[in-house]
């Protein structure tokens, strides 16, 4: 599904990420953990196309495709999708009205016809129930004044109404309460099959106790340093990141 | 005395089009045009109320509105830089010619009625806008005016002033100068010297418009003002709403568009006046050429309980000096006011509103949103003043102001004046940005840019469009997106 070679990338002069390989099949789930300035942010930033960060090298291929080709929007509606870590707060547009856009976006793509407001309230419904958010939150301005913990629920809310075939989830765990927590992972368990995949980008093993990665990936200083399955989280958890920096270092 | 007209060719459709192609509007329509020679004396007045065929009264407003200008200077205190106007390098007559009464749309060039239909606003009555009468006014003069049979029908006065002047010379007389005195300020001074043409409104006591009036501006000529005026006179317990737009070709020179509209509303009226203004704003990267759009508006709430209302969606020119104000002189009197004021390239705008409260219980309101981009000047000036008789007299203003990018700026500058001490007067203000972040974010969902940027203006200005009439409403939205496109990131 994705297929990373190489890669090499940064913002201005500074290179960020500095020889990435990477390969996600349909199915699996894969944890990039790491210590923060490792590059983990900027990796899923230029994924989902973000205009400040340039490719130097190596290539993104995506079912196929060349992504670095793509427009972050024609990126989104060729199934990626990122969570972001810190979601932006757009004021004076309305939350549901938002959701409303993204997904007739994406079957305005598919060849389908938009869905009206009143359709697509049931549809938000249900979704909604499954993030346990309050109905309050479609009238709200979107992200503006949400708490932490709920404006991760709007990103995994709009994950379940985009059904991404990648989803890129930016450090969904940070600043999350033990329930928010709880929350927030059911809510991707119950998105993800063997149909599509997913990468988790986390600092912390936590998470992982909710959602089981099948690879976990360290990344510092712009490389992937260590590959292994879940047990390499756990180690980490006990060790701290300095185990495996000063030992590679 | 002998004023000599002209008649110049001009670029065709295509030549302008397929020049620039960024101003939508840009285009001259090659009509043979009646112009006056350039410069201003007590002659040109003369011979252009007499071209005019005017009675005496309209002769003698014009000469002590000249002599009264040739006494005043161009105000210095708005936030707008310009060099000095050279009063005497503008021709203050031009019009489509032949200039003879147009019995009906047939005998308006077509030239003319092409020009409104590509900008448009389709003036033929068979595929008109179902609801909606339109006068046009093609340089200084009304072209055109549909559905007047049918607002006769209920008692409604809808021509152009030129007409009116003839036909209504009482109504004229009597109302004409008395919300804009004729030397108010320089550029009304200059108005009532020379203006041309606009629109005339009377709406009878005990009738609620059945349609939306509205009048579309269009300047064709280069070299010449555009000096239009406006008179809506709205009688006891009667409504209307109007509609305003405008749009000009481009030239590198700049032109001058100084107009003037006077609002009356009697005992419990209620008059909507809305206004879409595209003017062409100049070049985006050197600012050459463009309208100079110095405008007064003013309504004057004569009757209890009356109520006028200005939603202005100001989008082009390279200047604009312009507040719409209200006098609330009825007790009970209600003024509003809604606007969005967009500027980028090299625009400079310095625009809001003045509500006066005099009567007792008279309440206002103030929306403003200002957007500012690329290395552009918008600033808000509004006063509100509270008379000593004016007790409980209540205002709330809001203005927020939005940048994109970095180069430009925003100003707010709020008068309050206050002589009673019964008034209750509400200031709110904020400053936001429209940031690359918040564009990716749409993105990174499948929303294209261009439906982001729409998507945050809209936000941004929902209180002011949703003001609108519906058509003009989308139609704002549009403009302000396809303005701001490449200015953002």
């Amino acid at each position: 599904m994705l297929e990373i070679k190489d890669l090499h990338a940064g913002s201005e002069d500074t290179e960020i990420i500095k020889g990435i390989s990477l390969t996600v099949n349909k199915g699996e789930i894969h944890a990039i953990m790491g210590p923060n300035g490792s590059g983990k942010s900027t990796l899923s930033k230029i994924l989902a196309g973000h205009h400040e960060y340039e490719v130097s090298s190596g290539s993104v291929t995506y079912n196929g495709k060349n992504l670095l080709d793509l427009e972050p929007e024609e990126r989104a509606l060729e199934g990626i999708f990122l969570g972001f870590q810190y979601p932006v707060e757009i004021p004076g547009v309305n939350n549901a009205e938002f959701l409303r856009m993204a997904y007739n976006a994406k079957r305005l793509h598919k060849g389908e016809d938009e869905v009206d407001p009143l359709d697509f309230d049931e549809i938000l419904d249900e979704k909604m129930k499954m993030v346990e958010m309050d109905h309050k939150y479609k009238a709200r301005f979107l992200n503006e004044g949400f708490s932490g913990g709920e404006k991760k629920k709007n990103e995994i809310l709009q994950m379940a109404i985009l059904e991404p075939k990648l989803a890129v989830l930016d450090e969904t765990d940070s600043g999350l309460d033990i329930d928010a927590l709880r929350i927030v992972a059911n809510g991707v368990n119950n998105l993800i099959n063997e149909n599509n995949a997913l990468i988790l980008i986390t600092h912390y093993q936590r998470l992982l106790d909710y959602i089981k990665p099948d690879y976990v990936h360290v990344l510092s200083k712009g490389k992937i340093i260590k590959s292994g399955d879940k047990g390499l989280a756990l180690e980490l958890e006990a060790q701290g990141y300095d185990w495996l920096t000063t030992t590679t270092n | 005395m002998n004023i000599q007209t002209q008649s110049k060719p001009q670029a065709t459709l295509d030549d302008v089009l397929t020049d620039k192609s960024e101003y939508k509007y840009g285009f001259t329509t090659d009509v043979d045009s009646d112009i006056f020679r350039k410069g201003l004396d007590e002659d040109v007045i003369r011979a252009l109320s007499e071209k005019k065929n005017e009675p005496k009264f309209m002769l003698d407003f014009r000469l002590k509105a000249y002599k009264k200008w040739l006494t005043m200077k161009s105000p210095t205190w708005p936030h707008v830089h310009y060099p000095p106007i050279d009063f005497q390098g503008i021709s203050y007559y031009a019009a489509p010619k032949p200039k003879k009464k147009l019995e009906s749309l047939d005998e308006v060039d077509p030239e003319i009625l092409r020009t409104f239909d590509k900008l448009g606003i389709p003036l033929d009555e068979q595929k008109r806008l179902s609801n909606v009468a339109v006068d046009a006014v093609f340089d200084s003069v009304s072209v055109a005016t549909t559905h007047k049979k049918k607002l006769m029908e209920h008692g409604i006065i809808f021509c152009s002033i030129s007409e009116a002047v003839h036909e209504y010379p009482e109504l004229v007389e009597e109302y004409l100068g008395s919300v804009v005195p004729i030397g108010d300020n320089f550029y009304a001074a200059l108005n009532s010297a020379v203006f041309t043409d606009g629109s005339f409104v009377y709406i009878p006591p005990d009738t609620i418009s059945p349609m939306e009036l509205s009048t579309y501006f269009r300047i064709n000529t280069e070299e010449t003002g555009q000096f239009e005026r406006t008179l809506i006179i709205c009688a006891e317990n009667s409504y209307v709403s109007y509609l305003e737009g405008c749009t000009a070709p481009q030239f590198d020179t700049n032109q001058l568009h100084a107009a003037v509209v006077e609002l009356v509303t009697l005992d419990n009226a209620e008059i909507k006046y809305s206004t879409v203004q595209n003017w062409y704003a100049g070049d985006r990267e050197t600012g050459k050429g463009g309208i100079y759009n110095f405008v007064t508006k003013r309504g004057k709430c004569l009757g209890k309980k009356s109520k006028i209302s200005w939603t202005q969606v100001e989008t082009g020119s390279a200047i604009t000096w312009k507040y719409p104000s209200c006098i609330l002189q009825g007790d009970q009197s209600v003024g509003e006011f809604y606007s969005v004021a967009l500027t980028n390239g090299l625009m400079q705008a310095d625009t809001g509103t003045k509500m006066i409260h005099i009567g007792k219980d008279t309440k206002s309101s103030i929306i403003s949103k200002g957007i500012s981009a690329d290395k552009s000047s918008n600033a808000y000036r509004g006063l509100v003043k509270v008379n000593k008789g004016a007790s409980n007299a209540r205002n709330y203003s809001q203005c927020d102001s939005m940048l994109v990018g970095d180069q430009c700026s925003a100003h707010t500058f709020p008068y309050i004046e206050s002589a009673n001490s019964s008034a209750n007067l509400e200031h709110e203000a904020s400053t936001s940005k429209i940031s690359e972040d918040q564009l990716f974010y749409f993105q990174s969902r499948g929303i294209s840019r261009e439906n982001a940027i729409s998507a945050v203006i809209n936000g941004f200005c929902k209180e002011v469009f949703k003001q609108l009439p519906m058509e003009f409403a989308v139609e704002a939205e549009k403009l302000l997106t396809l303005k701001l496109e490449d200015s953002v990131g």
